[in-house]
């Protein structure tokens, strides 16, 4: 049972933020809680690949910009009524959007893992910035979506029975999807896969000679990661009301890996953990200066040299558990 | 007498060192088959070879009749070839049960499962903790294989062969490292598993190549220079001479 006590923690939290934050009278509070989460869900998916996996994908900030993009896109085929291609109808119902920007993502993340695994090291970590830079400029070029301006979503996505115009309602349903993605990926790390996987980051030469295809298991993977992070995005492409290409730029998918090694490299909690520390630093160091990453530069870089794990790590020293 | 391993014409080149020269060699069923040779014939490029991370230029592998010549690695593991490293390759956070229970559970199959419980899979542990039974390891289950000494290690990575379940066990230098008590050990649990699979066992000690071998095949810049019994290995003039040189050198 006390497994049970940081998630039903960290649940009852996130699910008081809307109150907390109306009792301070600092809507803010409510807005950084919900980046936190979806955040903490694009990090974690990026966390199964490089954490789990020992993947190291520069580009995961790609499926996530595709996931919003995609319900954007959906969103303004749904207002002018134009099909896409000619062939499919747009749509405002966020139980039609996700789906189809999970899948939609795993699809690019297929292409990209299918080319990018046969690959390793450095290369790895070069390709598939490469490939996100790509899809990055794309979009950037796509004048019918916005270009580099993006798509304005006037409104959230519709869920039959809900007023999605409460921003209070967005951020409960964020949390929702957000307990349930984690539920699933603790099944994932915890199943007959996740073990090949954790297998294959600790030494892939073994699993061939145990009879593993490791290529594939390294594909599975990264799918599963593109559409969770395509997931998040498209919770995002919501919560924002707008999406662009910026939510696709290099510097995000390093803020991605910042957030994982913050957190703690491999560890189930360790990127929701990051993704608070990392943008409530932002949140107020941006208030303090405006160069806040420089003090965030000094805070990850202490952490990567005395934690040996990021924050769970050091919790776990602290509480005199192993080195 | 049937052949679990058959290699025609086997070749290899790096540039212009030839490091499998034409190798012919077979491993009878059952049999535990030994390759020696000084350092730099070619033993270990052709152990590579054979499990298939090494592609051979030329030449054909037959395992039990199958040509896998040109088969990918995990491949030939399904069909029951199984190797052990010269540098041991473990996974190093792991512990021992779970090292082992991956074994088993790369071979039981339902890998791509995400839904399942792995630490629910009774078949899987309970075959675990049987091959930890009979083993050296017993008393380590549960400590971290980075923790464990060399001696162990090298346990562990023919409890992690076996636990494929190979008809033919490719071993690269069991007893490299050992200390005298646990080369006495490892000859003890090879012998120990006579009969049951059949080995390719490339060793550099010679005293557990003479107290382990049926038959004994030499190496010598990368081709085979003769076939034999332990005394016909013992008394031949040109193994004498591959390993301690020509008289007047």
């Amino acid at each position: 049972m006390r497994k049970l006590i940081l998630p039903v923690l960290l649940i009852a939290i996130f699910a008081l933020m809307p109150l907390i934050a109306e009792l301070v009278g600092k809507n803010a509070l409510m807005t950084l809680s919900a980046r936190i989460l979806m955040y903490a869900m694009a990090a974690a998916s990026l966390n199964l690949i490089l954490g789990y996996g020992g993947m190291v994908s520069f580009g995961h900030a790609a499926y996530f910009g595709v996931g919003a993009y995609v319900v954007g896109i959906l969103y303004s085929h749904w207002m002018s009524e134009v099909p896409i291609f000619g062939l499919f109808p747009g749509s405002n119902q966020l139980l039609v959007t996700l789906p189809i920007a999970m899948i939609v993502s795993g699809l690019a993340a297929l292409l990209i893992g299918a080319l990018s695994l046969r690959t390793g090291g450095v290369q790895f970590i070069m390709i598939t910035l490469a490939f996100a830079q790509m899809i990055f400029f794309l979009f950037v070029s796509l004048t019918a979506y916005g270009g580099e301006d993006g798509i304005i979503i006037r409104r959230a996505n519709a869920v039959p029975g809900l007023n999605m115009r409460d921003k209070t309602t967005v951020y409960y349903v964020i949390l929702v999807v957000a307990v349930l993605y984690f539920a699933w990926l603790w099944r994932v790390v915890n199943s007959s896969f996740g073990q090949v996987l954790k297998g294959i980051r600790q030494n892939e030469r073994r699993m061939e000679a145990m009879g593993i295809a490791t290529f594939r298991y390294k594909l599975y993977a990264f799918v599963l990661a593109g559409m969770g992070a395509g997931l998040a995005g498209a919770l995002m492409a919501n919560f924002l009301r707008f999406t662009s290409p910026d939510m696709m730029h290099w510097t995000k998918s390093g803020e991605l890996i910042i957030m994982v090694i913050l957190g703690g490299l491999g560890t189930f909690f360790g990127p929701i953990l990051g993704a608070a520390a990392f943008l409530i630093l932002e949140f107020y160091l941006a208030d303090w200066t405006e160069h806040w990453q420089l003090g965030l530069g000094i805070i990850l870089l202490l952490v990567v040299l005395f934690t040996k794990g990021g924050i769970l790590g050091a919790v776990d020293r602290l509480k005199g558990g192993r080195q | 007498m049937t052949e679990i391993l058959r290699i025609e014409g086997l070749q290899k080149r790096f540039g212009g060192l030839v490091a499998t020269d034409n190798v012919t060699l077979d491993v009878h069923t059952g049999e535990i088959h030994a390759l020696i040779g000084p350092n730099g014939a070619g033993k270990s490029t052709l152990i590579n070879q054979l499990c298939g991370e090494l592609r051979q230029d030329a030449g054909v592998i037959h395992l039990a009749g199958r040509d896998i010549s040109h088969m990918p690695a995990h491949e030939r593991v399904d069909l029951g070839l199984g190797r052990t490293f010269q540098v041991t390759s473990l996974l190093e956070d792991f512990t021992v049960r779970e090292n082992v229970g991956l074994a088993v559970q790369a071979r039981d199959g339902g890998n791509f499962r995400v839904f399942d419980r792995v630490t629910a899979r009774r078949s899987v542990w309970e075959e675990t903790d049987h091959l930890l039974a009979g083993s050296l390891l017993n008393d380590r289950r549960d400590s971290r294989a980075a923790d464990l000494s060399h001696g162990e290690k090298k346990q562990l990575e023919l409890i992690l062969a076996l636990a494929t379940q190979p008809r033919l066990l490719l071993l690269d230098e069991p007893m490299a490292g050992l200390g005298h008590v646990e080369t006495q050990q490892m000859i003890e649990t090879l012998s120990g598993l006579r009969g049951e699979l059949s080995m390719l066992l490339v060793e550099h000690d010679m005293e557990a190549v003479f107290a382990l071998a049926d038959r004994i095949s030499v190496l010598v810049y990368g081709q085979i220079i003769m076939t034999g019994t332990a005394d016909e290995v013992r008394s031949d003039p040109r193994v004498r001479e591959a390993y301690l040189g020509t008289e007047d050198a």
